[in-house]
């Protein structure tokens, strides 16, 4: 039984390690998209955003060019990421990135100008009113933002076999793992980590809604 | 200048163009008066560095914004009230003046004024919200923590956005006399934009009036509000004048109180104010009425005695605006063009003003001196 949590630990990992760097990466990007005036902002959010809508085997084959030994990343270390951990992570954070940028942007967005201008006239510089009223402002939404994003990672299929293949303890991950059991006919071990699956993803979207459902709405007309 | 707000603007936010340039002592309130779009919250924003145009600004002397600089926000030591308050949401009333006060030392440059934290607390009556969330506050009380967040930041100058604009009566009348004794208390000068004329005649000292982005008068308000010129610039029915007085005596029997105004008694409904106080009045035209002889047997208890020092007609208007000079002192009268011609009321003319005592109410009664 040993075998079946090394996937839901590695899972667990993964997605803890993306989560955070999504988080340094995706708060400051929200930030720009929310409040950036200029024009070609835009075209970075469709970029930001494409993930969504790309087949995970295109966005898996072309980092695997970028990632394998031939690739930019070779620079790194001389071999590439390909099928590594740290590879899986960096797949992750650009296939999980606008999970994690939209609900931070629609949260940076929704308070507006003003609480940013009466910050301003108390003396807080522009990193001051970043850290202390937009970040504090914007935690229902960077909350939101962490759970899908953990969530999306832990649940990543197409991408991470594409770049990370199915080395255990490694790059086999929850998804892979049940894949493997499917396709080796283990059907016990598939059910409980399938299983275990449905559970989670409940859990997680059950967690947004409550995340969703805090009264944002506050200080409202007299 | 050292000792005053030198400032010019011009540029364009949408169809609306402003194109003004005005001084404003460091003393005292300045209200920024004229009709709504006449650009008086966008000089406030200006002024602020919240919005940018073109110009230049120089407070005390030193250069805000100038062709070749311009000192961010955060830098001016400025305290804006919004008109809505615009308070933190997510901090306690606490957590919103502790933002002001940790941040005030950052922009001194040694000259901004103390500000004692508890001294502000006691001043604007704060000390019952001070854990409460802004959510669960009323207009006015809003209103009050951000008169008090905006202080605790040791501001050079205070601006005021109409705070009173959203407030219902009873909030405004809750609110007034802690911005007059705010105003009375400290050594702070405050710049006030108001399209509300009874609000401004009761707190300013000093009046820039503006019309279509442009400012097109300033001087004291009590020679504001003698100018028969502009008129049309406030409220119809609301033009008034602001005359001092001194509490002589109390009547409980009628419930009334006495003062000295213009060297003649005056009578007003009983306010609670000391004997030998002085206040200021504001007396309405249209609450003023006039006659060539001292009448008796009226109701009207406030007889006063001078002569007419001007006299303007509005083209088309049925009525006629008069200056009524008492002791130098001046009232401001609106009588029909029919009751002119028919006392033949010509400048120099001696009349009796009269005043009914029950159009004096909280509202037009405050406890300064007219500037």
């Amino acid at each position: 039984m040993d075998d079946i949590w090394q996937p839901i630990w590695l899972s667990i990992r993964l997605a803890t390690v993306t989560t955070a760097f999504l988080l340094v990466l995706g708060a400051p990007l929200a930030w720009w998209l929310a409040r950036s005036p200029r024009r070609w902002k835009e075209a970075v959010a469709a970029i930001v955003a494409m993930p969504l809508v790309l087949p995970p085997t295109v966005l898996g084959f072309y980092l695997l060019l970028a990632l394998g030994p031939d690739g930019p990343a070779q620079y790194l270390n001389g071999h590439g990421l390909a099928f590594t951990f740290e590879g899986l992570v960096i797949g992750s954070i650009i296939y999980s990135l606008p999970f994690v940028v939209q609900p931070i942007r629609n949260a940076f967005e929704a308070f507006g100008e003003k609480p940013l201008e009466a910050a301003a006239t108390l003396g807080a510089g522009p990193w001051d009113r970043f850290w202390h009223v937009a970040l504090p402002l914007a935690r229902p939404g960077i909350l939101t933002g962490a759970v899908l994003g953990f969530a999306h990672t832990i649940g990543e299929f197409g991408v991470v076999l594409m770049i990370g293949g199915d080395i255990p303890g490694e790059t086999r991950v929850l998804s892979v793992a049940i894949y493997e059991y499917v396709e080796t006919l283990q059907w016990r071990k598939a059910h409980l980590l399938a299983g275990g699956m449905v559970a989670f993803a409940f859990i997680v979207v059950l967690a947004v809604l409550l995340l969703n459902r805090r009264p944002v709405r506050q200080g409202a007309s007299a | 200048m050292t000792g005053q707000i030198d400032a010019a603007f011009e540029g364009a936010l949408g169809d609306f163009r402003l194109d003004t340039a005005f001084t404003a002592a460091m003393t005292g309130v300045t209200a920024l008066f004229g009709p709504s779009g006449s650009g008086k919250t966008t000089v406030l924003r200006c002024i602020a560095g919240l919005t940018r145009m073109q110009g230049r600004l120089s407070v005390n002397g030193r250069d805000w914004q100038s062709a070749e600089a311009f000192t961010p926000a955060h830098q001016r030591p400025v305290g804006y009230v919004f008109q809505d308050a615009n308070l933190f949401p997510q901090l306690t009333v606490t957590g919103n003046l502790n933002f002001a006060a940790k941040r005030s030392g950052k922009r001194s440059n040694g000259d901004n004024p103390a500000i004692d934290f508890d001294e502000t607390i006691d001043l604007l009556g704060l000390a019952p919200l001070m854990q409460r969330m802004p959510a669960a506050l009323s207009g006015g009380e809003r209103q009050r923590v951000a008169v008090g967040r905006a202080l605790l930041s040791r501001p050079q100058v205070l601006l005021m956005d109409e705070p009173l604009s959203g407030l219902d009566q009873a909030a405004k009348a809750d609110i007034l006399p802690y911005l007059e004794r705010l105003t009375d208390t400290l050594a702070i000068p405050v710049l006030y934009v108001s399209h509300d004329i009874g609000e401004v005649a009761r707190l300013a000292d000093h009046m820039v009036l503006l019309n279509s982005g442009r400012a097109i008068a300033s001087g004291t308000i009590g020679d504001m509000l003698e100018r028969l010129d502009l008129g049309p610039l406030v409220e119809p029915f609301e033009e008034s004048v602001l005359a001092t007085a001194e509490i002589t005596g109390h009547d409980p029997k009628y419930r009334l109180t006495r003062l000295i105004c213009c060297g003649q008694p005056l009578t007003i409904p009983e306010a609670d104010l000391a004997i030998g106080e002085t206040v200021r009045l504001r007396i309405r035209a249209r609450d003023v009425a006039l006659a060539t002889k001292r009448p008796e047997g009226i109701s009207i208890r406030n007889i006063l005695e001078g002569h007419i020092a001007e006299i303007s007609a509005a083209p088309g208007a049925a009525h006629a605006e008069t200056l009524v000079d008492i002791n130098g002192a001046r009232l401001r009268a609106r009588i029909t063009l029919e009751a002119l011609a028919e006392l033949e009321l010509t400048v120099g003319a001696p009349v009796f003003a009269l005043v009914k005592s029950v159009t004096f109410d909280g509202r037009s009664i405050a406890q300064k001196q007219s500037g």
